[in-house]
């Protein structure tokens, strides 16, 4: 199975508090997930400032500043990782360095039927 | 297949067993409702062959075998309407396949380790608390969804909603059907010991209104807690949850009088106790406390042996009840602990020592939709003869409880402070 790992923390404080992962870490992890062929994705995202959110309405494209939503916690980062089951995918994303100072969301990923 | 059959005794074996069968066929099957309709089928097709050709040697594995070939065969007819309706199966390869031939569901360790299965997937940490409490009635205990509905005070459309959300999520996330790995097994029982706290205690709080059914998910958490214990003997903790509940259960005959009004611990009558729970949960919580590690579990377990040993109210070594709730304190700090240490400490050296550890609590605002505390405060004003504070006090507590029983209680109280 398929699982997206998305991380969501406080942009203002991802790197600012006590408990905040520093870069060589969160690369150590993702090494390490990637030597056990777990891995099939992962990157580090810029801040929600750079985001553009684009609409199709009535065949035109419309462009809004900023995220889809603004909240609290901004998604930083993903991991597309293949997992056993919720388990392995829970315990991958529990090893994610953000994870202390942020949240992960963990969704299957679904099949398309084509 | 000799042994004459009644369909009364097919009934008993259904109580007995078809949980068991159930988690199997989970396992063989790998889809819940697969195996529920297997289960049925093959208590139907029981009914109907044993009473003329006798019980067979092995009636569980007969049980699952025929559940299993029923679950398939339903499946087969379905996929000759839908191609993909059972596109597991192909992947599965023949239905020889689903079953080693090493594996005979006769061996009770195999039956044991579904049980013990289908008790984590229900009280998996990734499902919501609700959905928990749910599943593991519905799947576990073999409550119906109506019972379910009517212990929780809620819509069976809700109950059944629940329900099929949750095994939804179990099949699209691929919650495993497995024991956790030792590394995670603490915490993930401690999950599944919540679970089964939380159905004892909706049991034996009056929260909902049909007492029957309130004895009911009790005996429910208290069957569960016994086949956790039996499957996992060396755990202290379920042994000391085990004896926590049997010990609160020793009293229920003595919480209500005969007019159906709360009776506080203090002036229950103990006659009414049941010894004999007492004595196996005395017995448990020596053994859990005896052991190298002991959590929270063992130390409630401790307190409410403590009170069901005193004769007699007055002769409640409330001393040893607080150096108790310092340790649980430490062991698992949270202001509900805080509190029943506070009233404890009242009893050990009178409301005008606990009533400041009482006022502190308030302060801290943690507690302030828990009318357990506006009434320790109310008690303790009491106590200490200040009328007006008191009765401010236990308003203040009616307001914040919709139980009957405990606000009838509470009015009585009221009416005792002038």
């Amino acid at each position: 199975m398929k699982y997206l790992c998305l991380v969501y923390s406080d942009e203002k404080l991802l790197h600012s508090l006590p408990d905040s992962p520093k870069d060589p870490e969160c690369f150590a992890y993702a090494a390490a997930v990637q030597q056990s062929g777990r891995m099939l994705a992962a990157e580090a995202l810029q801040p929600v400032a750079s985001a553009t959110t684009v609409r199709v309405r009535a065949g035109k494209t419309l462009l809004t500043d900023g995220p889809f939503a603004e909240t609290k916690e901004q998604l930083a980062g993903f991991y597309l990782v293949e997992a056993r089951d919720l388990n392995e995918a829970i315990l991958l994303a529990a090893g994610i360095p953000a994870a202390r100072v942020g949240s992960v969301e963990v969704r299957p990923v679904r099949e398309l039927d084509v | 297949m000799t042994t004459a059959v009644a369909p009364a005794d097919v009934a008993a074996l259904y109580q007995q067993h078809s949980r068991q069968v159930l988690a199997t066929l989970i396992r063989l099957l790998g889809d819940f409702s697969l195996a529920e309709d297997g289960l049925q089928e093959a208590f139907a097709a029981a009914l109907q062959q044993w009473p003329q050709h006798g019980l067979p040697d092995n009636p569980l594995s007969w049980l699952v075998s025929a559940g299993r070939f029923k679950a398939i065969d339903k499946l087969r007819s379905q996929q000759r309407q839908h191609a993909t309706a059972a596109a597991w199966l192909l992947e599965q390869g023949d239905d020889a396949g689903l079953v080693s031939e090493t594996e005979s569901p006769d061996d009770t360790a195999i039956l044991q380790d579904d049980e013990l299965r289908l008790i984590f997937i229900c009280c998996h940490p990734a499902l919501s608390p609700e959905a928990r409490l749910a599943l593991t009635l519905r799947e576990v205990c073999g409550l119906t969804t109506e019972q379910i509905a009517r212990a929780f005070l809620q819509s069976p459309v809700t109950i059944a909603q629940r329900i099929v959300r949750a095994k939804q999520k179990i099949r699209d996330a691929a919650i495993p059907y497995e024991v956790p790995q030792a590394a995670q097994l603490p915490q993930r029982l401690d999950t599944v010991l919540k679970v089964i706290y939380l159905l004892f205690n909706e049991g034996y709080s009056q929260s909902s209104g049909d007492k029957l059914l309130c004895a009911e998910l009790s005996a429910q958490a208290i069957r569960l807690a016994r086949l956790l214990q039996q499957l996992l003997p060396d755990d202290s903790e379920i042994k000391a949850l085990l004896a926590l509940l049997l010990l609160q259960e020793s009293r229920r005959a003595a919480r209500l009088d005969a007019a159906g009004e709360l009776v506080v611990l203090g002036e229950q009558n103990r006659a009414l106790w049941d010894q004999q729970l007492i004595t196996e949960g005395v017995q448990l919580t020596e053994q859990a406390l005896s052991g190298p590690r002991f959590g929270p579990y063992a130390l409630q377990a401790a307190i409410a042996a403590l009170h069901a040993e005193s004769q007699a109210a007055a002769e409640t070594d409330w001393a040893q009840i607080v150096a108790l709730y310092d340790v649980l304190l430490r062991l698992e700090p949270g202001p509900v602990v805080a509190l029943n240490r506070a009233v404890a400490i009242g009893q050990r050296d009178g409301a005008a020592v606990a009533l400041p550890l009482l006022l502190a609590l308030e302060q801290q605002g943690m507690l302030s939709s828990y009318h357990l505390l506006d009434a320790a405060l109310a008690d303790c004003y009491r106590q200490l003869q200040h009328g007006a504070q008191a009765r401010q006090y236990y308003q203040q507590a009616l307001g914040k409880t919709n139980q009957a029983a405990e606000q009838r209680f509470l009015q009585k109280m009221l009416k005792m402070c002038i």
